[in-house]
């Protein structure tokens, strides 16, 4: 009846057990605040059900964020093991719970903290930097969503029922096929991927569709803000490579449930496949969570500067580039499987290819600050920490990209340094100063420079010390992923460095949060207008707060920097266009449906639970089917509605 | 508006510049004290030789690219700051320059472009599946990744030990790698370049140390819960040492064959070192053979026990 669920599954160790009776608090007393200050309705009428890609993406940082808490205690135990227990037995972290936390904290990372920010700002700043009211599926973008939480869930899910994967990130077979992992931890690996990843495709091509065909008239493709020419390259990643992954982990996972051999080692089966296939879709995530970090700073860059991009058509021209080289690089995760000297020399030289148009993007930002007047508000800070540590990630990624180097660093903490390197100091960073930046057009106020300051400091030397060792240890000879090594290797030093790096590190977290509640708390003396920053594009030129329809109208666009034109030259003659009634979504929950029933599916697979599952998907699909027949879908605001909204916000009428 | 000017030295900043300062000479002294243990910048092999060579032309060349942008980043922000209205030309208007744009396409270009060409060399140079070259006779060794240890069989020996690997100085070693366990990785950082040991396939590498010398050898990649125990010594001894060693361990009265191996072969942590005698010549092709399906093996079962990798090639 039940498949393999039992009690056994329920977890054993003490620090599992604290950490799901932590977590299991947590969203207690997140119950408990809801029903005493009486905000279910309003928690589900104005967020839940909600289809306004504003309110949606708000939802995905705050689940982004929940999850950047969860994957930096991850990483915290990962340092205190290494920098205190590794060299004797007795830890309070068993081998299995150490690769348990790796592997959860590399997924978690990516898939629910890069991946969520990014949809997040995504769906925050796409429709309003293309002047447009919405995304071209809002209902598909809600679906999206809640897939990613049901994903979320999951994962999570695995800490109080069952196990997480020890197979690492990318779950290599042999080792995650049924002989060496025959547990649930795999299983929930798989299933949480797959279901936020089906959730980023139908997302990704949501977005794109809404990109290219929703803009502002007279935004032309050589007109847009360079932001979304990154947010194209990322979602053509998107919509290219997840597939891919939804792919190899459907083989995967047949292997594990039905017996299959397409990954095994035996029966005809080649794991070797495997990795090929996780790395085409691997790689370009690299860069589906990069290129939009790129099209921040190159929005930033310009309103701090009070000047032009420069060489915008050189900014697009190496995005596309990167976008295309992305998929042509794979294999250099894996020059050490012996492929021979001709194709690792072949994507060697592909990868260092890569540096050219990102050398090309460095160096336009900082002509961009040439003869500008550069104002280094937090977001600037952030651009700057990002160029110091995302050029010392690309010498060390130059340097991986040399099949003769890497053959002597690959899988050692060299690696593991790089790509935070990248991640950190390239995503991470972006989105940082994406969101400062972003901040005060969807609250209206300021977040506190001061406090702001104090974060990036600590982030920017935090990294530094957490990671500068990591690149020692590893030409040391020290591999990834050790739960313990031998005290007379002389490594315990270093581990103990990047330990206290990891504590400024979470010291900076820590003021990002405290930044955020003062801020909110201060909310009227932080209080600016609906452009703050002396903004040049579009979603700077409508009110804060925003409307839901986002424009009152629709006026075309005659320059690339359209909205700071019009500020700037008052010769022009503004555009107008009439005011018309505006369609907007109604609210609905199959959203919330489809990621409830998503949970379920994905539980009863895991668990082995079959009729579940068929009930669960048959639900699933006649619920989409129902889903696409309704008819009452949209609500008309008039035009006096639009002229009153518009009063109120904007103190004019439109 | 006019501001006060206020004194570049803040407390603030006095703290930051502190910490950057430290962390730099951290990071000197760390190399002065302990730069001796790093293994890769301290090779003691043929292979590792030309791989360090390569890390340090690699990290000359990035210079030119990365110091120029240091240098810009820096010298850009300070001159062109918000304050600074007076010292600083101001052109919002300017948005790109084609010359300028042109170098730094160029620049990067032919950096590398220098580099593609040493990277085609160095990977033809380097190519693991290639025997070193050398006026004496090789050594053969065959390596088995197992679920936590190492065991290397001596085929022209007849021996066979767990854990540790022993060979002769200035002499080429082939290994011949393949594992009994989830994917793993065979590194010598001392000696240089590390390969995937995988079920059923043969990879190949040609190491040669210079002098004689104990070095650590580890697995790097992760094959379930015993993988950070899978370290082995790598004893590089003189010709003569090492004949008497092989001789000594073929007297052993220690047996490996395949009933001994699959006892072996179960996954076990803090595996002492073992010698054999290798009872089983041909126990390396029939651990691949666990492996191989009717479809492959027809193809790929030859005397050397080299898999038909070289399709790839």
């Amino acid at each position: 009846m039940w498949g393999r669920l039992s009690l056994d599954a329920l977890p054993h160790d003490m620090i599992t057990i604290g950490g799901v009776v932590g977590g299991g608090l947590a969203i207690l007393a997140g119950i408990a605040a809801l029903k005493y200050f009486k905000k279910w309705r309003w928690l589900w009428t104005n967020w839940l059900t909600s289809l306004d890609p504003k309110k949606i993406g708000v939802m995905y940082l705050v689940v982004a964020t929940v999850m950047l808490l969860r994957g930096l205690a991850d990483a915290g135990m990962l340092r205190a093991q290494q920098a205190v227990f590794a060299t004797s037995d007795n830890g309070p972290i068993s081998a299995d719970l150490f690769q348990q936390v790796f592997s959860a904290h590399g997924t978690i990372m990516i898939f629910f903290v890069a991946m969520g920010a990014l949809f997040g700002l995504l769906n925050l700043i796409v429709p309003l930097q293309i002047g447009a009211r919405d995304v071209a599926f809002p209902l598909l973008n809600s679906i999206s969503f809640w897939l990613f939480v049901a994903g979320m869930v999951l994962i999570n899910l695995s800490l109080a029922v069952g196990e997480f994967s020890t197979a690492g990130w990318l779950a290599y077979p042999p080792l995650s096929g049924l002989q060496y992992s025959p547990g649930t931890g795999v299983d929930y690996w798989i299933w949480s991927l797959q279901i936020a990843g089906i959730g980023s495709l139908l997302s990704g091509i949501n977005f794109l569709i809404t990109i290219f065909t929703m803009r502002r008239p007279g935004m032309s493709l050589m007109k847009m803000p360079i932001f979304i020419w990154s947010v194209i390259g990322c979602l053509l990643l998107v919509a290219f490579a997840f597939p891919i992954l939804t792919a190899t982990l459907s083989m995967l996972s047949l292997d594990r449930t039905i017996g299959t051999h397409f990954f095994t080692s035996e029966m005809g089966g080649n794991p070797m496949m495997y990795v090929n296939l996780i790395w085409a879709w691997g790689h370009p995530e690299v860069y589906i969570l990069i290129l939009p970090a790129f099209g921040i700073f190159s929005e930033i860059v310009p309103v701090f500067s009070k000047k032009r991009l420069f060489g915008y058509t050189s900014m697009m021209l190496a995005l596309m580039a990167i976008t295309f080289l992305s998929f042509t690089v794979w294999l250099h995760h894996f020059f050490t499987m012996g492929s021979g000297a001709n194709v690792n020399a072949f994507f060697g030289i592909m990868t260092m290819v890569i540096a050219i148009p990102t050398g090309v993007k460095v160096f336009n930002w900082i002509f961009t600050m040439y003869r500008g007047r550069v104002k280094f508000a937090t977001p600037m800070l952030w651009f700057m920490g990002f160029v110091v540590t995302f050029t010392i990630g690309g010498l060390t990624g130059v340097l991986l990209a040399v099949p003769g180097i890497d053959y002597q660093v690959h899988n050692s903490l060299f690696l593991v340094a790089h790509f935070h390197n990248m991640i950190i100091g390239g995503v991470l960073f972006g989105f940082f100063a994406g969101v400062a930046y972003w901040w005060p057009k969807f609250t209206g106020f300021y977040l506190h420079e001061g406090l702001g300051k104090v974060a990036f400091w600590c982030w920017l030397i935090g990294f530094l010390v957490a990671f500068l060792p990591l690149y020692a240890l590893g030409l040391m000879g020290a591999a990834r992923r050790l739960d313990g090594y031998d005290a007379s290797l002389g490594w315990q030093g270093l581990f103990i460095v990047a330990g206290v790096g990891m504590v400024i590190i979470l010291a900076g977290v820590f003021f990002q949060i405290v930044q955020a509640g003062y801020s909110i708390w201060k909310r009227d003396e932080l209080r600016v207008g609906s452009d703050p920053w002396d903004g040049r594009t579009l979603e700077w030129a409508t009110s804060t707060p925003i409307a839901e329809y986002n424009f009152a109208t629709l006026a075309p666009v005659t320059y690339r920097d359209d909205f700071w034109e019009q500020k700037h030259r008052p010769e022009l003659k503004k555009p107008t266009a009439l005011i018309e009634p505006i369609r907007v979504p109604k609210n609905t929950g199959i959203g919330v449906i489809v990621g409830l029933l998503a949970v379920v599916i994905g539980f009863a697979i895991i668990w082995h639970i079959w009729w579940l599952a068929i009930i669960g998907l048959v639900t699933t699909i006649v619920l989409i089917i129902t889903a696409t027949l309704r008819e009452d879908t949209e609500r008309i605001v008039s035009i006096d509605e639009i002229m009153a909204k518009e009063k109120r916000l904007r103190g004019t009428s439109a | 508006m006019k501001k006060s000017r206020q004194p570049f030295f803040t407390p603030w900043r006095i703290a930051i510049l502190a910490c950057l300062v430290l962390i730099i000479a951290g990071l000197g002294t760390f190399l002065l004290l302990d730069g001796k243990n790093i293994a890769v910048l301290n090779p003691r092999g043929i292979v590792a030789d030309k791989e360090k060579d390569l890390i340090i032309f690699t990290v000359l060349l990035g210079s030119v690219v990365v110091v120029p942008v240091f240098i810009m980043l820096f010298a850009f922000a300070w001159k062109y700051r918000e304050g600074n209205t007076k010292a600083a030309k101001y052109t919002p208007e300017a948005d790109g320059n084609r010359v300028i744009e042109v170098i730094w396409w160029g620049i990067p270009l032919i950096i590398i472009g220098v580099l593609s060409v040493v990277t085609w060399t160095s990977t033809h140079d380097l190519d693991p599946y290639k025997a070193l070259e050398s006026d004496k006779e090789a050594v053969s060794i065959q390596v088995v990744a197992l679920q936590w240890k190492w065991l290397f069989m001596y085929p022209e020996q007849g021996i066979a030990t767990v854990n540790e690997v022993r060979f002769p100085e200035d002499t080429p070693v082939n290994f011949t790698i393949t594992a009994d366990a989830p994917m793993s990785a065979f590194w010598i950082p001392n000696l240089g370049t590390q390969t995937y040991a995988m079920n059923g396939m043969s990879s190949q590498l040609s190491l040669q140390a210079h002098e004689t010398g104990e070095y650590r050898g580890s697995n790097t990649n992760i094959n379930g819960e015993g993988y950070s125990e899978m370290d082995f010594k790598a004893i590089s001894t003189t010709r003569q040492e090492f004949d008497l060693w092989t001789k000594a361990v073929a007297g052993s009265d220690k047996h490996l064959d395949w009933t001994t191996y699959e006892q072996l072969a179960r996954p076990s942590k803090d595996q002492p070192v073992v010698y054999y005698m290798l009872h089983q010549p041909k126990l390396y092709d029939m651990i691949r053979g666990k492996y191989m399906d009717m479809n492959s093996a027809s193809s790929s079962k030859d005397s050397s026990g080299t898999m038909n990798h070289e399709g790839m090639h």
